[in-house]
């Protein structure tokens, strides 16, 4: 197995172009995704590579999904850009009505394999509507698979499995962590898609997080170690399916749990991670789960952006406040 | 591009070969389908009037949910299926069972989702039809994705995409006829204007001149022609299919038509439309008129009659017997394979079910 050094967005472009590569049915479009190469540069060379394969479309969402859903209906895998979290919008009857239900209203005759590539989430310094955490709209939709990487091995080895799976999945790509460089196994990928990865190993309490609140996570376990608590970290990369095993294992094995998520908290898939988890665990655990999440408002300007996403001091606030003096 | 929009346009009348009282109407720019395909229009006709009734009257006897009938419409429901080869595909909506029984689909099959056995009673591939779509104008872009990946591949395909005047407002019926004039998509767009969409009537949906106009925009050449005239419509649906399989592009045809009865029987067009406006749409019926025009032989006659009791009778058969629901494909199709938590949840009513027999 080949390993190179990428950023999250080289990593994504590799594989965009070794699933291309393998397969003559993939095809890549969406806005500005030619020549330019997408304004995060995920399908650069793409066009040049593949021709017609990989093409610039006109602006509009709900047409791009459609057509990918009627490309995938004819032995075609799309892999669409939606060019951010905000703008996937126009497209959600689609993806709600179609994408997710093809399978399902058809028997199993017609399956779509096909990915919705969306950048996603905050901490970059957008500006209003391009800053969304729109995971939990897509995760409530029977039918569609979702995952989120957090580091640039996950993201290339998801997006094969994704481009490969016979599913629709909504793949969700840390903005802000587009840059974040790290080595990267290429060339064939193990199924990680439904499946939860412990980042890091700990004892006292387990931090649940995914996509860009992994690093997060991290930190704060790093700082907790300094100061003398042990900190695991889940990094879920797959929220539907969900892997209850791993995370309820991780959970039992420290009794202690946060989770961490950008999104609003009020119905969100952190909520979901809480119930499911003490629904599972509840005699394991020696206090109720934290939840460490963006507040219940709209997508806050640049400026304020700092004081609605989690950080670590709030995660490491949230973790002291699991009634340590009980046990 | 170019200055020359003019062939875009649609002509000022509706394109009309067979008039209202079965006699010819002279057209230098169109010619008389072949006797042979008028004969097999008017026995799919036959079959179309008498697929609507049956299911008409089956809603009645509670065998079915609700059912929009194209009464009225069957000239675009079998002149849009005869003009397929079976390579083609059909995107239909809800009110077009009858063009996807044209296609080869069972009556049965296409009476599934109401019936409420299923949602899609068919399986899509086997006649190259899509399922019903609900959400108006949704399964526009669709159609253009299948025939993008058929053009890309070199296939012949044409596809012919149905929805009616009040789906043309839908921004999805935008975006897929720009993406199909912008990827040269062999599609052929044919609008059903009905005049109603439920109860709002065309004026209310659109300040055009007729719904044909909306082609130009996207530099795709439209035509409007006589919706109850099946000669008409084989003849314009004909072409249109030709041109995109020659590579010209997608083509919109809007069909002049009237929706007889009410929007499904759960609607009461009373409220909203006159006996006189009805009554005068009788007068344009489309089988009355081709029967007329053809002047077949009594025989023939009967042997078509004989052959829509035959398709009516097996729909009634078929709606009159009861399937037992199957719980599991509640959780076997939601994914190619079924996560923890949809077993979870399908041995959760596997139990159910159980103790319920059990119970019994
Ligand atoms: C997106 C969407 N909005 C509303 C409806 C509810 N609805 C069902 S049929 C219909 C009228 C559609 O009229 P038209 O497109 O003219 O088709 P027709 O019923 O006349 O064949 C409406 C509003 C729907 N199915 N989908
Ligand atoms: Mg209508």
């Amino acid at each position: 197995m080949m390993h190179e050094k990428l950023t999250m967005a080289q990593a994504l472009n590799r594989a965009l172009r070794d699933s291309m590569t393998e397969d003559e049915s993939v095809v890549v479009f969406g806005e500005d995704v030619g020549p330019l190469g997408g304004v995060f540069r995920v399908t650069d060379g793409l066009s040049a590579q593949f021709g017609e394969r990989c093409f610039d479309t006109p602006l509009a969402e709900s047409g791009i999904v459609g057509v990918a859903v009627g490309m995938a209906m004819n032995g075609m895998r799309p892999v669409v850009e939606m060019q951010f979290d905000a703008f996937a919008y126009p497209a959600f009857e689609q993806i709600v009505s179609h994408v997710a239900k093809m399978r399902n209203r058809t028997r199993g005759k017609v399956a779509l394999p096909m990915t919705i590539r969306i950048p996603y989430a905050g901490g970059i310094g957008g500006v209003e509507h391009h800053c969304d955490s729109s995971e939990a709209y897509y995760a409530h939709t029977p039918g569609l698979h979702v995952v989120a990487p957090s580091t640039p091995g996950d993201a290339y080895a998801l997006l094969r499995e994704s481009i490969a799976s016979p599913d629709p999945v909504v793949f969700l790509e840390p903005k802000k962590l587009y840059w974040a460089k790290d080595e990267v196994a290429l060339g064939a990928v193990s199924p990680s898609i439904g499946k939860a990865v412990i980042r890091r190993p700990g004892t006292d309490a387990t931090l649940i997080a995914y996509g860009p609140s992994v690093p997060v996570a991290l930190e704060a376990a790093e700082v907790a170690d300094r100061e003398g608590r042990s900190l695991q970290v889940v990094d879920l990369r797959s929220i539907v399916p969900f892997d209850d095993e791993t995370v309820c294992a991780a959970v039992r094995s420290t009794g202690r749990a946060v989770v961490v998520a950008e999104a609003s908290g009020f119905a969100s898939v952190s909520s979901e991670i809480v119930a499911r988890v003490t629904e599972r665990c509840f005699h394991s655990l020696a206090a109720p789960i934290r939840r460490v999440t963006g507040f219940d408002i709209p997508y806050p300007p640049p400026k304020l952006e700092h004081l609605h996403l989690p950080g670590v001091d709030r995660v490491l606030d949230a973790v002291d406040d699991l009634q340590w003096e009980d046990s | 591009m170019t200055g020359d929009a003019h062939h875009l346009l649609p002509t000022a009348t509706p394109v009309s070969l067979i008039g209202p009282d079965g006699h010819p109407v002279a057209d230098p720019a169109h010619s008389l389908p072949a006797p042979g395909d008028l004969r097999r229009a008017l026995a799919a006709l036959i079959t179309a009037r008498r697929l609507n009734d049956q299911a008409y009257a089956l809603v009645r006897q509670g065998r079915l949910a609700v059912y929009p009938s194209s009464h009225g419409q069957e000239a675009c429901q079998v002149a849009s299926a005869q003009v397929l080869a079976d390579g083609d595909w059909l995107f239909p909506t809800y009110r077009d069972t009858v063009a996807v029984v044209g296609r080869g689909v069972d009556p049965v099959e296409a009476l599934t989702l109401l019936k409420g056995d299923w949602h899609c009673g068919w399986d899509p591939y086997e006649h190259r039809v899509a399922p019903h779509a609900t959400p108006l104008a949704t399964q526009l872009p669709h159609a253009v994705g299948v025939a993008h990946a058929a053009r890309m591949r070199g296939e012949p395909t044409v596809v012919m995409a149905l929805c009616g005047d009040g789906g043309t407002s839908e921004g999805d019926f935008h975006e897929a006829l720009n993406f199909a004039a912008v990827l040269r998509a062999p599609v052929v767009f044919l609008i059903q204007n009905n005049e109603y969409a439920i109860s709002v009537p065309l004026a209310r949906q659109t300040a055009a001149p007729s719904l044909a106009y909306k082609g130009i925009g996207y530099g795709i050449p439209s035509e409007r022609v006589d919706g109850n005239d099946v000669a008409a419509l084989l003849s314009v649906l004909g072409s249109a299919v030709a041109r995109a399989r020659a590579g010209e592009g997608p083509q919109l045809v809007e069909a002049h038509t009237y929706r007889m009865q009410a929007h499904t029987n759960a609607d009461d067009a009373t409220r909203y439309r006159t006996a006189d406006e009805v009554e005068a749409w009788v007068m344009r019926d489309p089988l009355t008129r081709l029967s007329t025009f053809l002047d077949l032989p009594a025989d023939d006659m009967t042997a078509m009659n004989d052959e829509a009791e035959r398709v009516a009778a097996h729909l009634r058969d078929g709606l009159n017997r009861d399937v037992e629901p199957d719980a599991a494909q509640l959780f076997a199709h939601v994914y190619a394979a079924p996560t923890a938590q949809l077993r979870e949840q399908e041995a959760l009513i596997a139990d159910e079910l159980l103790r319920d027999g059990a119970a019994r």
